[in-house]
């Protein structure tokens, strides 16, 4: 119904993405931080993964726009 | 006491301030399309089969779900995934392929509208009732649960938390309705997986991956009395009650989850059905279990092995893993995911993780929301106070209202039950149970009566009550062991004792359904059917044109998804055999 829930999941999958991934990129080093996660900096890991997974939400996003112009 | 409180960041608190911008944006932003009763309870059925499907099982993905198969992964181990597999694959197969034609066909905008069609008023009130009022006290126990894990985890005002919670639900429910409510599950269903997924990773890498798990499991196990292998298989050890800790035995298992209660709970509750119900062909309805389904297989990797894992941790010196205690020695086990959030999840995935808890919670009240007004509206409100007129625009508008006001009226009650909970803990644990012995017997009644066109009104009615009475009578007169209140059974008197309280949730359900199928059976066959084949065309499946799937390209047939979801969930099975 009206909106396409595939375009407000990929923008946020892409913002909260983005916000994990510059904070992993900023605390990277920091083994305080990252002694419970055994040592992986998984702020990184998961915010590129969330990054991702958003652009690709976008990408269907844009896609069903295109063949179905409103 | 284990402390079980966090401290979070400013990051942990920005990510869960940008899901909630996102929560209440998209109720915004479907506020103009809510322009009568149709669009507002029913989403206008226009959903596409993914979105009905992800929102179907994300209803049933709600936080005390989580929260508690977690934990049943810590006591039950791999057994817990009965509840994912033989009790839910077949039961949503079933409905999919068998009862969704009838439910989308009939064009019944609701469960209890269907008994009517198919029935009569009677047994379609008695259903709207029971529903209305059990949905709302459901909405309330989450909230309830929802603000005590915010005061003790978060270290938040309780009433603070009760009070911006429901803000928070009520505003997206109430602007966008129920499409509002499936977008927002579909949304959760994601950050869920998403947010978890790291727990499952890090434990899993902690303790030498899923065969050092098993090693590290095996004397924790023996020392129980089990089997070493018992924690990570499923049906290997059913063969007697005794020799798992479920305490059930295979034909239990099969019988009582897999049958009774998996299927009255997938193919009758409104709750769930309404999500397909939502879809936009009935192509996409039939498809929407089975989509659903899917991710629904995996779900068990998700949140039992973590809970697997927790076991491990906490029997592993040096870990410095631990749960609170009931009493010295016995677990509080709700707090497993909580705990190993707090293990292992640094500054910014452990808000992630924070915000996908709040959001189940959060999508489980507005699920009970919707599915209330839905019923209130349609059932109760235009059936008994205000009828239809003939003019249709004055009567879109006002059942509209009549919608919206519903939607406040649910978040008002619910936030009322939310208080009687916190008084009375245990008259929570009775309604709970009480909710539990009315899908079995209306399984019973909705299944003879979309497959027998004998079935009568007065049979299904009469059948529905003594379902209910039995179900009430079982618990009434049967205990599980150790119990320690009455609100566990044997409030008449004890004259038999279950193992476990798992074991008399199976044996209530599977007498309530017996009974209530036996009596709409023999009273069928004394009463006069009223309804003549014409009525019930579209409503029983003898009397209903077989659904054909030419036009439709073979990957997207229910038949070739069903096939898929059996085999995945067969290999699945095997696999943890």
């Amino acid at each position: 119904m009206g909106i396409d829930i595939k375009f407000p999941i990929g923008l946020m999958f892409t913002i909260l993405g983005l916000l994990l991934t510059i904070f992993g990129l900023i605390t990277s080093g920091d083994s305080v931080l990252y002694s419970r996660s055994l040592g992986v900096n998984i702020n990184l890991w998961s915010g590129c993964g969330m990054l991702v997974f958003g652009l690709i939400m976008l990408y269907f996003a844009w896609m069903s726009k295109k063949a179905k112009p409103s | 006491m284990v402390e079980t409180g966090f401290v979070l960041s400013w990051i942990d608190y920005t990510i869960m301030i940008v899901y909630f911008v996102f929560v209440l944006g998209i109720g915004w932003a479907l506020k103009r399309y809510m322009k009568d009763a149709n669009a507002f309870l029913e989403a206008g059925r226009s959903m596409p089969a993914w979105v009905a499907g992800l929102a179907f099982i994300s209803t049933n993905l709600g936080a005390l779900e989580v929260m508690g198969m977690t934990g049943s992964g810590a006591k039950y181990g791999m057994l817990t995934t009965h509840f994912y597999w033989v009790g839910a694959i077949p039961a949503m197969v079933f409905l999919a392929l068998f009862m969704m034609p009838f439910y989308y066909g009939s064009k019944a905008r609701s469960v209890p509208e269907y008994l009517k069609l198919r029935f009569d008023e009677k047994t379609r009130g008695l259903n709207a009732i029971l529903f209305a009022v059990m949905t709302i006290l459901a909405s309330g126990i989450s909230m309830y649960a929802l603000a005590i894990l915010m005061e003790k985890v978060l270290g938040w005002n309780f009433h603070l938390s009760l009070v911006l919670s429901a803000a928070i639900v009520l505003g997206y429910t109430y602007l966008g309705g129920l499409s509002s409510a499936i977008y927002n599950e579909v949304l959760q269903f994601f950050i869920i997986v998403i947010g978890l997924l790291p727990i499952v990773i890090l434990s899993l890498q902690d303790l030498g991956g899923w065969s050092g798990m098993k090693d590290q499991l095996a004397p924790i196990v023996t020392a129980k009395g089990f089997a070493a292998d018992t924690w990570t298989t499923t049906w290997k050890y059913t063969g007697s009650a005794t020799t798992n800790p479920l305490g059930v035995e295979w034909y239990g298992i099969a019988a009582g989850l897999g049958f009774v209660l998996s299927f009255g709970y997938w193919c009758t509750n409104f709750l769930i059905v309404q999500r397909a119900m939502s879809a936009k062909s009935s192509t996409a309805a039939r498809n929407t279990p089975l989509i659903g389904a899917l991710p629904k297989m995996f779900i068990p990797f998700l949140i039992i092995v973590p809970g697997i894992a927790a076991l491990v941790l906490l029997n592993k010196p040096g870990s410095g893993f631990s749960l609170p205690e009931i009493s010295p020695g016995h677990y509080n086990y709700d707090y497993t995911i909580i705990a190993l959030l707090k293990q292992y999840l640094p500054a910014g995935v452990l808000g992630l993780g924070i915000t996908a808890l709040l959001a189940s919670f959060m999508s489980g009240m507005a699920g009970n929301v919707s599915a209330f007004n839905t019923v209130w509206t349609y059932d109760i409100y235009q059936s008994y106070i205000r009828p239809i007129t003939k003019d249709k625009a004055a009567d879109d508008k006002h059942y509209l209202f009549v919608g919206r006001m519903a939607t406040i009226f649910g978040v008002i009650v619910s936030i009322a039950a939310a208080y009687l909970a916190s008084l009375f803990g245990n008259i929570m644990d009775f309604l709970q149970t009480i909710f539990s012995m009315i899908n079995a017997p209306l399984f019973a009644v909705i299944f003879l009566g979309m497959f027998w066109k004998r079935t009568t009104g007065h049979a299904a009615f009469t059948g529905l009550l003594a379902g209910f009475t039995i179900a009430l009578l079982h618990h009434g007169l049967t205990v599980p062991e150790g119990a320690a209140t009455l609100v566990k059974g044997g409030w008449i008197t004890n004259l038999h004792t279950y193992p476990v309280e798992m074991a008399q949730n199976f044996w209530t359900a599977i007498f309530a359904f017996s009974t209530s199928a036996i009596v709409t059976v023999v009273l069928s066959l004394l009463t006069k059917q009223k309804k003549t084949d014409e009525d019930l065309k579209g409503l029983v499946y003898i009397l209903t044109p077989k659904v054909v799937e030419t036009n439709v390209p073979w990957y997207q047939r229910s038949s070739t998804l069903a096939i898929l979801v059996l085999t995945i969930g067969t290999i699945l099975t095997i696999m943890f055999w």
